[in-house]
């Protein structure tokens, strides 16, 4: 009965842009969340050009105070939510499915209301722009600076739902992701059987679950301070604005964890397959992975060794944060024990990967000298601290992402790219990349603070603020070749075989790109590596059955998929008003609210259309 | 072989160091030593050794010039390299130490990387290499290892935190004590002991522990002077310390390190360093009251200070005259200061008349712009000659 209620029939074979609208599968969200979170990444990236402008030389005045603060405030904000974890998003995406040989997630339809909701949340950052009042008080908004008698417009109320709305988008992927890959691995494989990657995922998918209701909770808080007059931060009533920076970065620190462990999941599945060997204590891999997940909560303060919490916890926190150090020196050394006796080729995702290794290890020994307090006391809230986080999210994270396109080009486009095209990226943006950031070394420890939008000719800054914008447009022009390589061949590049790596896992067992349903046959796993043991190692086993997908195999097999969803993107779009109708209108709100509700009743009863086995195969 | 190389690291900056530093430089060195004698798997590939060995000579010499060129070539005012006291000592010498293991470990990360990218490169396509899944040996020795080298870089950390915590005297063993809050985009400085207030710019003895008690007024601000001493916090509601020593004379550059709103760039202020005698005769001078202006400029430009046109009387205060206001800096003896607007501009008259002609272009964003009336739309804007009068009265308040 209930289901009769709502007369939108559930599509049935949508095509073109409907076909992407209720999407549910897996392969396409992946590239819906790829291709969103780049062009997210380019916005990003020209926020920075604008800040590297600014400061380029002494005393200009290219920008005002106020746009150079929301400025670093939306670079900082849309390159961590919009840009590193949704290209995360996308590889968990496409790739954990194939790799633990199953035919989608567990939540099908959560996967594509993950995808449209973090898509929502972007609208609402990015919209501050347009509204003129793009929040200003640095991506991790101290209080009582974002308090509203500091800050009294509308900027930092869309960051706080923004960010809001994203965590609801990233919760739903994790819980996802740890269902799916807990539950819906391919008989045989064993935890200790799974890629890296996966492992990697599940960490992170973990993390991402006990750290965001942290920043939920302070993000309400501030809320609930700058809209109905709530003291949870306001000073003249008693508060601690310490307080806003415990909970930030509590959250804060696993966040850089979220960060960082897919990357290094990626470069770990990179390395082997271009040396042609298995990677180097995979269990010890694995546990350094789980190690730093666990380790992440024991040390947020090092961000807060200049609040004045006394020498013990700073002492403590400095101990704890170069402990940290040892899981992380543990897998950079298992990277270059997999390469060590290997067969080595040099396509574009092994440069990335083997760049991630050096640029990760420089911003790792930076991390060390912050971790130790007293000299912190100097690099913080400078650009030696700047320095540091671009070292690891910029040469760590993006690198290992490019890495990760590259890699699995072939897979999700089908298609080849262009080699020369990507070894030319790849130099450019290294050196580009290189040229930018070490010269901020320098400056911070001249002393440059950071978050100055001007600085006065004859500071000794000059020199090393010059290098970093010409290194800036560099990686900017470097990304050109990337965007023209990758548009272009996915259209028109060489087909692709299943298997162009001479790779480990399942995922290049099946055809490139894979058919909708994955495999004809879902795989038993023996080994890890189970692909690789296939080719190469027994001769014995015998040919997978028609995993590329013939023609004749697709009969025989009653393949159930999941159906696309209109709900999905309603629901999101509901919660979307929800967010601008809080900070603008509750009429709006109101609105948003009733269509997110009216969006879960129907996704909760809507119709599975009927099976029957000749519509399944295809 | 690793030796030699670490010898030319350490060499340029086993200078100026105290003997804790030193003697766990020494520790360091022996473990390193240790470890590249332990270990004897790299006899195995003695052939590649030669070549090994120049990659790594050749890494840690370009990683030392490129140091050394850059610590040594250009300063800057604000250098945390250029120390004048203890606290930015013991800072520096632990920066030091993490900076000559910091490029112990990349020498040897990256050359081992680009030694195995080079020498295990593909030969031929159908070359399986052996699939090793790992050694458990190597894998504890290299996790224990940095684990021991970390253990001894605590030490000196742990130390180092204290010893910055901790001022050598309290303020009634000869400490002296300034009262610093942190303003939207000024700093306010009192001195307990003397009666002084002022703004922007603090005085101090040479050779005496400074302690500076940190407040704020409205948002986290951070009180940083990077020859003396690494910051700490300004948090309103809160009470933070820091102290620090100059150790020689001179004028010292500090900048707010904390974002603080739409004037953070702008919000710095000055330490000069002096003598004892100096300094007494200083914080003598600043408790004194300002004369009544001779120069006919002047004493029109106290008229419109004071008065409802000007109307700076309303937020500043100069002693000894009816200006009392508490919102803005102290005037009383602001000619005596080296800068104006908190830091940004030397103290001259030119620059003095830019300030009062036009404020927000000098520091945008800044309160005064804001909120004085005579710089609002609706009020007429000061005549030259009114500014050139202010300009000089204010320069008779030395």
């Amino acid at each position: 009965m209930a289901s009769m209620v709502f007369a939108i029939p559930r599509p049935v074979h949508p095509t073109g842009i409907w076909s992407w609208i209720t999407t549910i599968d897996h392969k396409r969200i992946g590239i819906l969340y790829g291709v969103t979170a780049f062009i997210l990444f380019l916005s990003g990236g020209v926020e920075a050009l604008l800040i590297r402008a600014q400061l380029a030389l002494p005393d200009q005045n290219l920008v005002t105070p106020e746009v150079y603060n929301q400025l670093f405030t939306m670079h900082g904000t849309t390159m961590i939510f919009l840009a590193i974890m949704p290209l995360g998003a996308a590889f968990f995406n496409f790739v954990i499915p194939l790799q633990i040989g199953a035919r989608d997630v567990a939540f099908p339809r959560l996967n594509a209301f993950s995808y449209w909701t973090f898509l929502a949340g972007a609208i609402i950052l990015k919209s501050s722009w347009l509204l003129a009042d793009a929040p200003n008080a640095g991506w991790f908004a101290y209080s009582p600076l974002t308090g509203i008698q500091a800050n009294p417009t509308h900027g930092i109320d869309l960051w706080v739902v923004s960010l809001q709305v994203l965590g609801v988008a990233s919760l739903a992927a994790a819980f996802n992701f740890i269902v799916t890959i807990v539950n819906l691995r391919a008989p045989g494989m064993s935890l200790m059987r799974m890629p890296i990657f996966v492992w990697m995922s599940l960490i992170t998918a973990i993390l991402l679950v006990l750290a965001f209701p942290v920043i939920t909770v302070a993000l309400f808080e501030l809320s609930l301070d700058r809209v109905f007059g709530f003291n949870f931060f306001v000073v003249a009533a008693g508060a601690n604005p310490v307080l806003w920076q415990h909970l930030f970065w509590v959250f804060g620190h696993p966040e850089v964890y979220i960060l960082i462990l897919p990357a290094m999941g990626i470069v770990s599945e990179i390395l082997p397959t271009f040396s042609k060997k298995p990677l180097f204590g995979y269990p010890a891999v694995v546990l350094a992975g789980a190690i730093i997940a666990f380790m992440g909560w024991m040390v947020w303060s090092h961000h807060m060794f200049t609040v004045g919490l006394g020498p013990i916890a700073n002492s403590v926190f400095a101990i704890t944060t170069m402990a940290i150090a040892v899981p992380t020196g543990v897998k950079v050394l298992n990277w270059i024990a997999t390469l060590w006796g290997g067969s080595i080729s040099f396509r574009t995702p092994m440069l990335f990967a083997l760049g991630f290794i050096a640029m990760f290890t420089i911003g790792g020994i930076s991390g060390v000298m912050h971790a130790m307090a007293p000299s912190d006391a100097q690099q913080q809230d400078t650009y030696f601290i700047v320095a540091h986080i671009h070292y690891v999210l910029f040469g760590g994270a993006i690198f290992a992402i490019m890495a990760g396109i590259y890699y699995w080009f072939p897979k999700f486009s089908g298609k080849m790219y262009n080699e020369s095209l990507g070894k030319l990226h790849f130099w450019i943006m290294t050196i580009g990349f290189n040229i930018s950031f070490f010269p901020m070394h320098f400056a911070g420890m001249y002393g440059m603070p950071r978050r100055i939008y001007i600085y006065n000719e004859g500071m000794g800054w000059e020199i090393y603020n010059m290098l970093s914008t010409v290194g800036a447009f560099m990686m900017a022009f470097s990304f050109l070749i990337f965007i023209y390589n990758i548009v272009t061949n996915w259209r028109n590049g060489e087909d692709a075989p299943d298997d162009p790596w001479d790779a480990r896992t399942l995922e290049w067992s099946i055809s490139s790109p894979p058919p909708e349903y994955n495999f004809v046959n879902i795989p038993v796993v023996k080994t890890l590596d189970d692909w690789w043991n296939t080719k190469h190692e027994d001769s014995d086993h015998l040919p997978m059955p028609a995993a590329g997908g013939s023609e004749d195999a697709e009969e025989h097999h009653d393949i159930h998929l999941p159906q696309p969803s209109y709900w999905p993107i309603i629901l999101s779009f509901g919660l979307m008003l929800l967010g601008f109708g809080f900070i603008y209108n509750f009429y709006v709100g109101g609105l948003g609210a009733a269509i997110a509700m009216i969006a879960v009743y129907a996704w909760s009863f809507e119709p599975v259309n009927d099976p029957e086995p000749e519509n399944n195969n295809h | 072989m690793t030796i030699i190389p670490t010898y030319v690291i350490l060499s340029p900056v086993v200078g100026d160091i105290n003997s804790l530093e030193s003697s766990s430089k020494v520790i360091t060195k022996k473990l390193i030593t240790l470890w590249v004698l332990g270990h004897r798997r790299l006899n195995k590939f003695k052939a590649n050794f030669k070549f090994a060995r120049t990659l790594f000579v050749v890494l840690s010499l370009l990683v030392v010039s490129v140091f050394s060129a850059s610590c040594v070539g250009f300063g800057s005012s604000q250098s945390t390299f250029e120390v004048s006291g203890p606290v930015a000592q013991n800072q520096l010498n632990l920066f030091n130490i993490i900076l000559v293991l910091g490029v112990i470990v990349f020498v040897i990360v990256e050359a081992a990387l680009i030694y195995v990218i080079i020498k295990f490169r593909r030969k031929n396509d159908d070359d399986i290499p052996e699939q090793t899944h790992g050694n458990r040996t190597l894998e504890i020795t290299w996790t224990i290892i940095p684990a021991l080298i970390l253990i001894i870089a605590a030490i000196p950390t742990v130390s180092g935190v204290f010893f910055a915590a901790n001022p050598p005297l309290s303020a009634d063993e000869g400490a002296i004590v300034v009262e610093a809050t942190g303003h939207q985009w000024w700093f306010e400085f009192d001195y307990p002991q003397y009666g002084v207030h002022t703004a922007n710019e603090i005085h101090i003895p040479v050779d005496t522990p400074v302690i500076i008690n940190l407040r704020s007024d409205d948002v986290i601000h951070s009180f940083w002077v990077p020859k003396l001493a690494g910051k700490v916090d300004m948090i309103p509601g809160n009470k933070n310390h820091l102290w620090f020593q100059a150790d020689e004379a001179g004028e010292y550059l500090g900048q707010c390190a904390e974002f603080c709103g739409v004037a953070h760039a702008n919000m710095r202020f000055r330490v000069v360093a002096e003598s004892m005698e100096d300094f007494t005769a200083w914080t003598e001078h600043q408790l004194s009251e300002p004369q009544e202006p001779i120069e006919p400029l002047a004493s029109q430009g106290k008229s419109l200070f004071m008065g409802a046109r000007g109307g700076c009387m309303a937020c500043h205060q100069v002693r000894g005259t009816n200006a009392m206001g508490k919102i803005g800096p102290d005037l009383t003896h602001v000619a005596s200061r080296t800068t104006l607007a908190a830091g940004i501009t030397k103290n001259t008259q030119g620059n003095l008349k830019s300030w009062i002609r036009n404020p927000e272009k000098i520091k945008p964003g800044n309160l005064m712009s804001a909120n004085a009336p005579i710089y609002q739309e609706n009020s007429d804007e000061l005549t030259e000659a009114e500014i050139s009068a202010l300009a000089a009265y204010l320069g008779t308040l030395k």
